[in-house]
């Protein structure tokens, strides 16, 4: 199954082109203005992030609205493949969204963020964990995500990289559910992306992972063939991808350019 | 006297019946034609799946167990309103029935996490950490199946003739023999019947578990969670653990079906 991926490097090197210009009017031109509402279906790890463009996104286009469906990449791929009543989709990896992309059920997927892991420790580090190797220590309690979820694929990619054996407490169904786990001090490390890092705030404290072995993840965005407001939707992935408001917030809140 | 009667059959009772009974058949008839038939018997003989019922099975019966023991005389003292404020523990003890099971899985956390109310001196004196692991499941299940329990034993010892008490007592028996030998084999269906529903809550628990306890395969993750977890990758497979653990529950019904209707109908 190279095609699609060789597909979506494609898309992503034409994408660079009007990147150039990020800032000017999406490549919407000619259709009729957005308005009215749309659901989008995102990965969890963009639960804080998405609202804070959609709320620049109506600003932009009165008359939209932008409502929310959270949840472990996996599951909301299910959901739209099952039919969900969804405009756009968001996950948190490619091979995740090539499967509703395969299946015909969304529009072409633009990268717009990327992503690295980071190891989150409740704040006072109780297990006192200074790298990826405490994890393999038998008294650390350590959460992972499902390897069905991106975060999971990456945090099993990131043990294999390091060359360590973890034997982690619980396989979460999304990186929300390791985040609190470490939150509620009830594990005394999680694999997250360093994003959760940043938006858990004095909650948690991390240990970076060295970006040489580290692990990324980029995060594609799609319109949903059987959304009910194409044009509103088709506006959204544009404005997420290529307006610099968009990108800027995402910066902001640490993910990093996919191109 | 024959000619006074509601009709058999009334159309305003017959047409809604119907409906609900549509509603809650189609979905199962549905499951039962989505489900991998041809590679099911590799699905559920998995060691994930085989791992995962083993693991439902010993923490639904391990929590019915443990609910029948304290629950029972709970369900006595209530129906004897021999607490003080029985209206309020009645009400306190609906709660987790009432509540969302991710909220009883918080407030297990609050109670008996590693930095919870009582959890915390679990931790420091004993080293005893509840959340992931299995006395975590069994310990979730209790709290939201217990509830089930204690309000159907509690109805069957209200309704309960009190003369056969008194004659016992009359005859010189100890409190203890009487409740032994009079009080709980005149309940005994509805204990049956209160036992099963309490069973069937527990092993139907998902999100008081995976709040408290978590999701690993072999220590924590019941039937529920791999099902939930299989939907994230392979629908199929997630169906045909659905098909597996209905095929438990019907056999238990199937099994009781004598007691339980009699205890229902009590």
């Amino acid at each position: 199954m190279r095609r699609p991926r060789t597909a979506l490097l494609a898309l992503t090197l034409v994408a660079v082109i009007p990147g150039a210009f990020v800032g000017t009017q999406p490549v919407t031109a000619a259709t009729a203005a957005p308005t009215g509402s749309i659901t989008v279906s995102a990965a969890a790890s963009l639960t804080d992030v998405f609202p804070v463009i959609a709320a620049a996104f109506q600003k932009r286009f009165p008359g939209t609205t932008v409502s929310f469906n959270f949840g472990g990449s996996s599951a909301i791929v299910e959901q739209v493949n099952a039919g969900a009543p969804v405009d756009v989709l968001a996950t948190a990896s490619e091979p995740t969204m090539w499967k509703a992309a395969n299946a015909g059920h969304t529009g072409r997927p633009l990268l717009f963020a990327k992503n690295t892991m980071a190891i989150a420790m409740p704040a006072g580090n109780p297990a006192g964990i200074t790298g990826l190797a405490d994890l393999s220590r038998s008294d650390v309690l350590t959460a992972v995500c499902a390897v069905a979820v991106p975060c999971g694929t990456a945090a099993r990619d990131l043990f294999a990289t390091n060359g360590i054996s973890v034997r982690p407490v619980t396989f979460e169904l999304d990186v929300r559910g390791v985040l609190g786990k470490v939150m509620a001090d009830e594990v005394d490390a999680g694999i997250v992306y360093v994003t959760d890092v940043r938006s858990a705030g004095s909650a948690v404290t991390s240990v970076a992972i060295p970006a040489d072995r580290n692990v990324t993840t980029t995060y594609p965005i799609a319109t949903v063939t059987d959304g009910r407001n194409p044009v509103t939707a088709r506006a959204f992935v544009a404005y997420v991808r290529y307006s610099r408001s968009a990108q800027g917030i995402l910066r902001a809140y640490g993910f990093a350019k996919p191109w | 006297m024959s000619s006074r009667r509601i009709s058999p059959r009334p159309a305003f009772l017959m047409v809604p019946g119907i409906i609900a009974l549509a509603f809650l058949v189609l979905p199962l008839l549905a499951l039962l034609w989505q489900a991998p038939w041809g590679d099911i018997t590799s699905i559920v003989s998995s060691p994930l799946a085989l791992d995962a019922l083993r693991l439902s099975l010993v923490t639904s019966l391990t929590a019915t167990a443990f609910a029948t023991v304290v629950g029972v005389p709970l369900a006595w003292l209530l129906a004897r309103e021999v607490l003080p404020a029985t209206r309020l523990v009645r009400a306190l003890v609906i709660v987790p029935l009432l509540l969302p099971p991710v909220v009883s899985g918080v407030m297990l956390l609050s109670a008996f996490g590693r930095r919870g109310f009582v959890g915390q001196y679990l931790y420091s004196a004993f080293g005893i950490q509840l959340p992931f692991t299995t006395a975590g499941v069994v310990l979730a299940e209790a709290f939201v199946a217990m509830p089930f329990l204690i309000i159907t034993l509690e109805g069957a010892f209200r309704s309960l003739d009190r003369r056969y008490e008194d004659a016992a007592i009359t005859l010189g028996a100890s409190s203890w023999t009487v409740f032994r030998r009079v009080t709980v084999p005149l309940i005994a269906p509805s204990l049956l019947a209160g036992a099963v529903l309490c069973w069937a809550r527990a092993l139907g628990e998902f999100g008081a578990t995976i709040t408290f306890a978590g999701n690993l395969p072999g220590v924590t993750q019941t039937m529920p969670l791999a099902v939930y977890s299989a939907l994230e990758s392979d629908r199929s497979a997630a169906i045909a653990l659905s098909v597996l653990l209905l095929g438990v529950c019907v056999a238990v019904l199937v099994a009781l079906r004598g007691y339980y209707l009699k205890g229902a109908s009590a």
